[in-house]
């Protein structure tokens, strides 16, 4: 199943499942989503539970939070990443602080999907990753799944959890494929996964770049080099603990993401491992990313993107130390 | 629509702008005038006050409310009003006042970093609050401690945010009473949402959004009214107008009167005197009451004036002038219904002493319940950041504990 099904799947689940689940984003209904997510689910679950919005992202948010304090829950769709900032506020102002503030008698179960990363040739703001954004903002919840198993399971959680939970989609893994047991016990939804053994570094990454890290670690064997790769699958919380085991055991780490390096969740990252492993590493942790720039035009996004030569160099400093 | 233009104040003073009046009668019962003028008489509003729904003078004289008033579609709604119900209204406007007074100086004492005053828009607070069911539900911006006074909020429980030793300071759900909003206009948003949601559940609740003036300039606000129209959500927005958001007055946030926003997103707009007690309870009961019916969203644009400043922070002398606020206090809203009260023998000396008696208690009660306000445990700032937990937070919450027990095992504790 695609991942992009895996997620329709999902949601189609929840619809069933709990009356109060809404799915509510601009072209989610008739249309089914530019990406067709959301493909069919107004004809099955009618305009009440499956809403077409106005296009106003702060107007979506907001009304999602309303309906989530009258005991709703709702899926809102963003539809790209670029454009989530006119709802920025409301996610940060009021989203993300409405349960704190309320000393715990408000709970604000949102879940706020966004197709996010490059990769597909679109246009201006069709190919952020501001998941940093996001993941420094107590209140909020922040994942990103990198398969179809982990994208219908973890939008189950998403949904599920009582925290608002931002749920970013690797848009150009949409069509990737893999088996989906929809009768499985799924792990935590904030547990890292090692996704490769392997005992020389330890590539971590989540969302888009998983598949790349992969690809990295079998053409890095033909080098005779063993590479763990640890797919995070959480942003906010990261799952510490599964990377700092997977590095004292390899003794190096890259972290790899699309969005910006600077300032990024692979910095956050960086940190906290030097600090829980200052001991075992052989080399300081490295990073691999975005440049502190606009994300190009489509043309050039090869150059700006995370690819198998720009991680392979990382790989290749790394074990220079 | 007919309801989408203001209903127009029957003016005493000659050379009103009342437009569409087809025969006024003297003093002040009211202009005649036929629903077919109410709809074709819409033009040329131009933010004066003659668009005022008004159902009580400065004077204190009621406006006859029968039969073919100007007003009759609002004025039903307080028709059969009764003497008791006055003075409810009137003790609820003297005492969320004397609370006010009692914050302000509280502040001045250093008790509270902050207090934003409702001085002067009592009328406004009280008569749409008490408009308001117990399964209706309310969303707040900063100022609203009246409609938190009819809403049953405990007032001392407003008092936490401004002191800072929360955030929140009460249950929403307790009183259907949603947190004080300071991000400007955000919650007109909530209240929309909220409000779909009532009207998914089938129930025949209202939901009501207080914002002022200067929230009329906000995205969200615009938002807001689009899905409220679109959604057809039970939400009545109501606008306190205010005059003044902080230093900008109205001329900096809108080239049209905010009442007549409301056409352009499809539902009724109605400019009430926010110094009219009763107005305000009439036509926030009208605009809840075809909420309930399923007609949808409603815009009310109160229009008031803000006695004080800002908030404690802020030095209106600097933007407007005294003779403004002269003139506004002549309108005040508790004294005109006190005049209204005394002159139709509605209450006596003792009503009023007895309410003095009650004003300074709930002063005494403000003052201590504030200065006894305990600081708030340091490991609250770890407390509901997320309903789920957080690895983070546990693991911050941690270290801040061994840190916290550091100092005690120094102090050889």
């Amino acid at each position: 199943m695609a991942l992009a099904k895996a997620i329709n799947e999902s949601l189609r689940r929840a619809l069933e499942s709990d009356p109060k689940v809404l799915i509510m984003g601009e072209d989610v209904g008739k249309l089914g989503g530019v990406f067709r997510v959301t493909d069919g689910l107004q004809k099955d679950f009618g305009e009440d539970r499956v809403i077409d919005t106005p296009l106003a992202e702060s107007g979506i948010v907001g009304t999602a939070i309303g309906l989530a304090l009258r005991g709703y829950r709702p899926v809102v769709e963003i539809q790209f990443d670029g454009f989530v900032f006119p709802a920025y506020d409301q996610i940060v102002t009021q989203l993300a602080k409405m349960h704190a503030r309320s000393l715990g008698k408000v709970k604000l179960p949102v879940v706020i999907r966004i197709p996010y990363g490059g990769g597909i040739g679109a246009v201006e703001h069709h190919s952020e990753s501001p998941e940093a954004l996001f993941a420094h903002v107590a209140g909020l919840k922040v994942v990103s799944p990198s398969n179809a198993a982990d994208a219908y399971w973890m939008m189950q959680q998403a949904i599920q959890s009582d925290d608002p939970v931002i749920y970013f989609e690797p848009k150009r893994r949409y069509w990737d494929k893999a088996e989906v047991d929809a009768e499985a016990i799924p792990g935590p939804l904030h547990a890292a996964r090692v996704v490769r053994e392997g005992t020389d570094l330890t590539l971590a990454a989540y969302g888009p770049m998983v598949k790349l890290c992969q690809e990295v670690a079998d053409a890095a064997a033909e080098e005779g080099r063993s590479l763990e790769v640890v797919d995070l699958r959480s942003i906010s919380p990261v799952d510490f603990d599964t990377v700092q085991t997977s590095v004292e055991k390899t003794r190096r780490l890259v972290v790899v993401h699309e969005a910006p390096v600077f300032l990024g969740s692979g910095a956050e990252i960086a940190a906290r491992i030097t600090e829980r492993c200052f001991y075992h590493l052989e080399a300081p942790v490295l990073r691999v990313g975005g440049y502190h720039a606009p994300y190009p035009p489509a043309r050039l996004e090869e150059e700006y993107l995370p690819d198998l030569d720009r991680v392979l160099d990382a790989v290749d400093r790394s074990l220079a130390y | 629509m007919t309801e989408s233009t203001a209903a127009r104040k029957p003016r005493r003073s000659a050379g009103s702008k009342a437009a569409g009046t087809t025969g006024g009668k003297a003093g002040t019962t009211g202009a005649k005038r036929t629903r077919t003028t109410r709809k074709t008489g819409a033009a040329a509003a131009k933010g004066s006050e003659t668009e005022l729904v008004q159902l009580l003078t400065p004077e204190g004289e009621r406006i006859e409310t029968a039969g073919d008033s100007a007003y009759a579609e609002y004025a039903q709604y307080v028709a059969d009003i009764t003497p008791d119900e006055l003075r409810g209204l009137y003790r609820d406007m003297v005492l969320t006042r004397r609370f006010d007074a009692e914050a302000t100086a509280l502040q001045r004492q250093g008790e509270l970093g902050l207090w934003a005053s409702l001085l002067g828009q009592e009328a406004a607070q009280i008569g749409s609050g008490r408009a308001t069911r117990d399964d209706d539900y309310v969303f707040p911006t900063y100022r609203e401690h009246g409609v938190a006074w009819c809403r049953g909020v405990d007032p001392t429980n407003l008092l936490g945010m401004f002191r800072g030793v929360n955030n929140g300071g009460w249950d929403p759900n307790s009183n259907n009473f949603h947190l004080y909003t300071i991000v400007i206009g955000s919650q007109a948003l909530h209240a929309t949402g909220y409000a779909m949601g009532v009207a998914k559940d089938g129930a025949d609740s209202g939901v009501i959004a207080y914002f002022g003036d200067g929230a009329s300039s906000q995205g969200d606000v615009s938002e807001a009214f689009n899905f409220a129209a679109v959604y057809n959500a039970p939400v009545v927005f109501f606008c306190q107008n205010n005059q003044w958001a902080i230093s900008e007055s109205n001329e900096k946030q809108t080239r049209v009167p905010l009442y007549q926003r409301a056409q352009g997103f499809g539902f009724p707009g109605v400019r009430v005197d926010g110094n009219d007690v009763l107005a305000s309870l009439a036509v926030t009961r009208w605009a809840l009451d075809r909420a309930r019916r399923g007609e949808g969203p409603a815009l009310i644009e109160a229009y008031t004036y803000r006695m004080g400043a800002h908030t404690t922070s802020d030095d209106p002398s600097r933007y407007r002038h005294d003779d403004e606020r002269a003139a506004w206090e002549a309108k005040d809203p508790i004294l005109r219904l006190r005049r209204f009260l005394e002159s139709a023998n509605h209450a006596d000396e003792g009503f009023f002493a007895e309410l003095e008696a009650e004003s300074e208690a709930l002063g005494k009660r403000v003052r201590e319940v504030v200065r006894a306000m305990p600081d708030p445990d340091r490991f609250a700032i770890f407390e509901n950041v997320y309903a789920d937990g957080h690895a983070l937070v546990d693991e911050e919450r941690a270290r801040f504990a061994a840190y916290q027990a550091s100092f005690a095992e120094a102090e050889g504790v």
